[in-house]
């Protein structure tokens, strides 16, 4: 699962992270009365952040036109006015897709004075099984890219999940990153929030990006989390109910929550050929096996190990939602569930939809031929196919 | 010879009075597998289809039936628990089938087992089976989810971290007359107890895997670490199947480890790796069997 930035900065900030004072706004008059407060507080500048599940959003360009999904202010009345631009507008950025994403909640917060743009993440190691903090003094910028052209610039400490991290690994990466000794204590209490919020949340990443040396009004220098993204391990989010708290589902594909209801793990792609399929890494070889053959997968649609007639129905109804489908691949491996069970399920879905498009099946293991028997008997115009290769050339020479 | 558990093997179930775990305990009985002892807290002294007894706990089982091995069906907030309780009662092999386990849980278990005697198997995984003798494979070893009737006693290793695929590989290899030493699925969730190196290591070493399939799919870097191995070591031909080829970047496929994240993970990268290390790669998965007999 992910949460907005403000969302992220608040559990940062639950654990000590340095974080710029602000407020989550929902409409023009929140917005009005944050901004108030923070200049009321001394602040001369502020930054009004639109919050939405995708990145690149200061550079993004609204539907309506308006240029940019982040904006500073200087005033009250600047901050109303840019609100009323953003606020309940749609923002397109380079990872939205041309559809974008409405802005429904702004973060309004104070702009700091940047020195420095720094980059920080906490993440699982999959080679170690351990998380890993990464850290780099090329802040703001895309960190693949970092690591791609300048490796040696980004500073890797494992942590050993008995210990947490230690606060000698935090001085270790401040010291990494060039920090000045005054700032060696504060960075070390920020690293160490970081890493806590990672590990106490189930976060699967934590990314700070940019982590900022900041210049304050008396002229000292501090360090703060100026931009924030938290992703969660959604099997630990049984454990954490105010975070489940913070999910947003209009962020969400409408089909894919509505799967989620009958435990279907269905993902929408953009070609015309929907599959069904029991078992991820089948479901997965599915979708590539159309794509052999020269057809374009619709979607990834895993019904668990089962496929029992209840998930079968539901399936189909979330593909027949997908006005690109022009026919569907089945593709069961009927391991406990013997394959003439499999099939009355299918048959009774199609029946129970109306189905009106190709639809090809490709069942296998027990009674096999039983289970193909009640397909080609079911009164209804649906293809069976041998193998899997059969299937899937079956399905792409008739969509 | 086989690897991990033959059918003399002395197999716990952890779950044992679940519907899951019991259903699943009850076909492997079916299948002719030695299943010994059950463990439920708090029903200890029961007994399951009026022949495995069922104890409060994993030391009991081990003291009183001498089994070294463990299946655990427990739901997802207690598995961590149940691993490690298997791992304290010095079990050889532990196969936790449960699927949905946090990610930190795991973290903790796999530094747990750092320096321990126990293998761990999975999570998220179908299990493992060695197959039998009688009919349609039965008299085997199953432990775990995956339909016994489907294999034949042979000399083919699988690994594989999907169950479905392996399935799908273990029935063209069945199909084809050719049975199977051993089939492990090491399961889909980024932190699991055996690797697929791991089991290429065992079947290379097992003088009764003669060829063996290695499935894999996007995510993480397992199957490259194999591949590179397999290169400079592997006695025995090798074929491959990597999924998730048109997996969008960035998209978890229904696998907890199945992502493509920051370029890193992508099924290109993994079928080059297997092509560069001599492993003959399957084009699509209805070749995977005959992949390898071509080579055998």
């Amino acid at each position: 699962m992910n949460i907005h930035e403000y969302q992220a900065k608040e559990l940062l900030a639950r654990n000590g992270v340095n974080v710029p004072s602000g407020k989550a706004c929902k409409s023009i008059e929140e917005a009005q009365t944050a901004a108030q407060a923070l200049f009321d507080a001394g602040q001369s500048m502020l930054v009004i952040k639109s919050q939405i599940h995708a990145g690149g959003r200061g550079k993004g360009t609204f539907k309506s036109g308006f240029q940019g999904g982040v904006h500073l202010c200087k005033s009250v009345d600047e901050t109303v006015e840019t609100a009323k631009a953003m606020l309940g507008e749609v923002l397109v950025t380079k990872q939205t897709g041309p559809e974008g994403r409405e802005v429904k909640t702004l973060l309004v917060a104070s702009a700091e004075k940047i020195v420095k743009e720094l980059y920080l993440a906490v993440l699982l190691d999959r080679n170690t099984s351990k998380p890993i903090v990464m850290a780099s003094t090329e802040g703001g910028m895309d960190i693949e890219e970092v690591a791609e052209k300048s490796p040696e610039k980004i500073v890797k400490e494992t942590i050993d999940p008995a210990m947490g991290m230690m606060p000698y690994q935090a001085r270790k990466i401040a010291a990494a990153l060039n920090l000045p000794s005054s700032l060696i204590g504060q960075a070390t209490k920020l690293l160490m929030g970081v890493y806590k919020t990672f590990w106490s949340c189930d976060a699967s990443m934590v990314e700070i990006n940019p982590l900022c040396i900041v210049e304050n009004v008396d002229e000292t220098q501090g360090i703060a989390a100026v931009d924030a993204k938290i992703s969660l391990d959604d099997n630990a989010l049984y454990r954490h109910k105010d975070i489940l708290e913070m999910r947003d589902l209009a962020e969400e594909a409408p089909l894919e929550i509505e799967a989620g209801k009958f435990d279907l793990n269905y993902i929408k792609l953009d070609g015309n050929i929907a599959c069904l399929v029991n078992g991820a890494g089948l479901a997965m070889a599915t979708m590539d096996i159309i794509k052999h053959y020269g057809g374009d997968p619709a979607n990834f649609l895993d019904v668990g190990g089962g496929a029992s007639r209840e998930q079968v129905t539901a399936a189909f109804k979330i593909i027949l939602s997908d006005p690109n489908v022009k026919g569907i691949l089945v593709n069961i491996f009927g391991g406990i569930m013997q394959c003439d069970v499999i099939a009355e399920g299918v048959v009774s879905a199609a029946k129970e939809t109306n189905l009106s498009i190709p639809l090809v099946v490709r069942l296998e293991g027990n009674n096999v031929e039983i289970g193909k028997k009640i397909l080609n008997e079911s009164g209804l115009e649906l293809i069976s196919g041998d193998s899997m290769a059969d299937a899937a050339k079956k399905i792409v020479a008739v969509v | 010879m086989a690897i991990l558990v033959t059918p003399e093997t002395k197999v716990l179930v952890q779950g044992i009075t679940g519907s899951f775990g019991g259903r699943h305990a009850q076909l492997s009985l079916e299948y002719g597998s030695q299943i010994v002892a059950g463990v439920t807290p708090g029903k200890g002294g029961q007994t399951f289809e009026d022949k495995v007894p069922v104890f409060d706990t994993v030391a009991q089982a081990v003291a009183e039936t001498g089994t070294t091995t463990s299946a655990v069906f427990v739901p997802p907030p207690f598995a961590a628990d149940a691993i490690l309780e298997g791992v304290d009662a010095g079990l050889d092999l532990v196969v936790c089938i449960t699927e949905g386990i946090p990610v930190n849980d795991m973290v903790k278990v796999k530094r747990a087992l750092e320096g321990s005697k126990t293998r761990l198997i999975g999570p998220n995984c179908p299990g493992i089976v060695t197959p039998g003798e009688g009919e349609q494979s039965s008299g085997g070893c199953r432990i775990g989810i995956a339909p016994g009737y489907i294999h034949k006693k042979g000399n083919i290793g699988v690994v594989s971290r999907s169950g479905t695929l392996t399935y799908e590989a273990v029935w063209q290899l069945t199909c084809r007359g050719v049975g199977q030493s051993t089939c492990v699925g090491i399961g889909g969730d980024p932190v699991n107890g055996t690797s697929h190196l791991d089991v290429i290591k065992m079947f290379n070493d097992d003088p009764d895997t003669h060829g063996i399939i290695m499935i894999g799919e996007i995510g993480g870097s397992a199957e490259e670490e194999a591949a590179a191995w397999i290169r400079d070591n592997c006695k025995k031909p090798v074929a491959g199947f990597i999924a998730g080829t048109t997996a969008p970047p960035g998209r978890r496929m229904g696998h907890a480890g199945a992502i493509v994240s920051g370029g890193k993970g992508t099924a290109e990268a993994k079928i080059e790796a297997f092509r560069e290390a001599g492993i003959q790669v399957a084009q699509t998965p209805s070749e995977m069997a005959d992949v390898l007999l071509k080579v055998m």
